[in-house]
């Protein structure tokens, strides 16, 4: 009955958030601040990790072919799909849900804990518009970040495969290449859109409705990340049925 | 002037406004005080529209607040400046984007104007070298004072404090009071402020109301409360033996 309780609230909340807009010129800074601090502050980390994850898919696939009959270029198809269809998209998300999420949570949280967004509302300003309308237009620009995630996810295959030994750069383009189909990336970018929805406005919503002190906002922010993730793996399914299956 | 109109609101089960009448007079100090439960966020959350009373109506210059379209009730907030607890000051701006906030928001004033307006009431509140520190690098004071300057920048009809005094050392505390007090004049500004402080009480009280359970237990000035032989009202106000001794004395130069 809570949970149902809660979806309810966060439908409301997500009304309120487009209702009664705040001045342009303020709304303006307020976007390009969230676009600094949601999406180029977590660049380092989604290059990081893409890179990485792309390196260990390439040596994973390429430890499996045992039979001398599969072509070495397996290996850079198999990173290309697992890359863009999975790991990019839905992989990084989940640690955005803990890196953004968390940070989204925990200033919302603090700025109720000290009374913030009461003066907010005392003043007649749209809290809701204030503080999650900039953070669900600044996450528009999170698809960028998944492609570039995509990119260095395929350089770092590229890298371990060439440089492991395991296969040729010309073998790797090959596979890259092989059976390509468009509409996968049409795919990965309808998924990353939605969770960058989800990213945005289910850590807000926990750090909006939080009550307490300093210790909730701790752990407001563990269960927003619990359920941005829970959200997020959902809709990967519910997604994934629709436009593959 | 706001009039309050046999005032109930509830929580649940809970019934914390009691059917509560009073008024509060423009160019005046008016504080409410009780126990800790007794009702007085409540009733300053309802005097700030943030909490709707279920019977009964405030009336803000002979308006009822329920009687405001949408749009006259978010102009009506715009006359109220609030002073919290906690100053509530926004920690990622400088106390000069603090003060300026409101006027960013509500007005179309040239950024030369809003700067020219923040400084005069920076100034009213004695802080003048303070414009681009940000509130962490500031004393409670100090905060106060930044959201004191940010309640009046818009030239408020109504200021509500609450708790404006809580945190902070006897002097300072004195300070905030005495500032309160003298913008409360200067403006001529309706004032409400939620206190504990019995050092309040006696400095600025030019109107108490005591709320005891949800209910207007006794109001007064700051002289009658010396006089009162209400209960309720002497076990909180002379709780301390200062304020027994003070009484005393008090009712000894009187007579």
């Amino acid at each position: 009955m809570n949970y149902l309780a809660s979806v309810g609230s966060y439908a409301i909340m997500i009304r309120e958030v487009f209702k009664k807009p705040t001045k342009w010129r303020i709304m303006k800074s307020l976007i390009f601040k969230e676009i600094d601090e949601l999406i180029f502050s977590s660049l380092g980390i989604i290059i990081f990790i893409s890179f990485f994850i792309g390196a260990v898919v390439a040596i994973q696939t390429a430890l499996n072919l045992t039979n001398p009959l599969i072509p070495r270029d397996l290996i850079g198809f198999a990173t290309r799909q697992s890359v863009i269809l999975e790991f990019a998209p839905t992989f990084v998300s989940i640690i955005m849900a803990g890196k953004v999420g968390s940070y989204i949570t925990s200033s919302i949280g603090t700025m109720r804990v000290t009374e913030q967004i009461d003066a907010l509302e005392v003043m007649g300003v749209n809290s809701l518009n204030y503080l999650v309308f900039p953070k669900i237009i600044a996450m528009l620009f999170y698809p960028f970040a998944i492609a570039i995630s995509m990119y260095v996810g395929i350089f770092g295959g590229w890298m371990a495969g060439v440089f492991g030994g395991f296969l040729t750069s010309e073998d790797f383009a090959m596979g890259l290449q092989s059976d390509f189909v468009p509409f996968h990336i049409a795919y990965a970018f309808v998924k990353t859109l939605i969770f960058a929805f989800v990213i945005a406005t289910v850590p807000s919503f926990h750090g909006f409705y939080m009550k307490g002190g300093a210790l909730e906002v701790g752990k407001a922010s563990t269960t927003s990340f619990v359920w941005t993730s829970v959200v997020i793996i959902i809709l990967n399914y519910i997604l994934t049925q629709l436009l593959l299956g | 002037m706001i009039e309050v109109r046999d005032i109930h609101k509830s929580f649940g089960e809970a019934h914390i406004l009691k059917g509560i009448t009073t008024t509060f007079e423009k160019g005046k100090t008016n504080l409410v005080i009780g126990q800790s439960g007794s009702g007085k966020t409540v009733f300053l959350k309802c005097l700030l529209g943030l909490f709707v009373p279920e019977d009964g109506g405030i009336a803000y210059d002979g308006k009822l607040y329920s009687e405001h379209t949408d749009d006259e009730k978010r102009d009506l907030r715009q006359e109220m400046g609030m002073v919290f607890q906690g100053s509530a000051l926004f920690d990622s701006m400088t106390v000069e984007g603090n003060v300026m906030f409101p006027l960013e928001m509500f007005t179309k004033q040239s950024k030369s104007e809003m700067k020219d307006r923040v400084d005069a009431v920076l100034k009213r509140v004695n802080l003048v070298d303070a414009h681009h520190k940000f509130p962490s690098e500031i004393s409670g004071g100090m905060q106060k004072r930044v959201a004191i300057a940010r309640a009046i920048v818009m030239n408020p009809k109504y200021l509500f404090c609450d708790e404006p005094n809580s945190g902070l050392d006897p002097k300072t505390a004195i300070v905030i009071d005495d500032l309160i007090k003298e913008i409360t004049e200067e403006y001529n500004i309706t004032t409400v402020i939620n206190t504990h402080d019995m050092n309040s009480v006696m400095q600025i009280g030019e109107k108490i109301i005591f709320l005891k359970d949800g209910l207007l237990e006794w109001e007064g000035t700051k002289n009658e409360i010396f006089k009162t032989n209400n209960e309720a009202v002497t076990n909180f106000v002379y709780s301390s033996d200062l304020f027994k001794k003070v009484r005393q004395m008090y009712i000894q130069e009187q007579n």
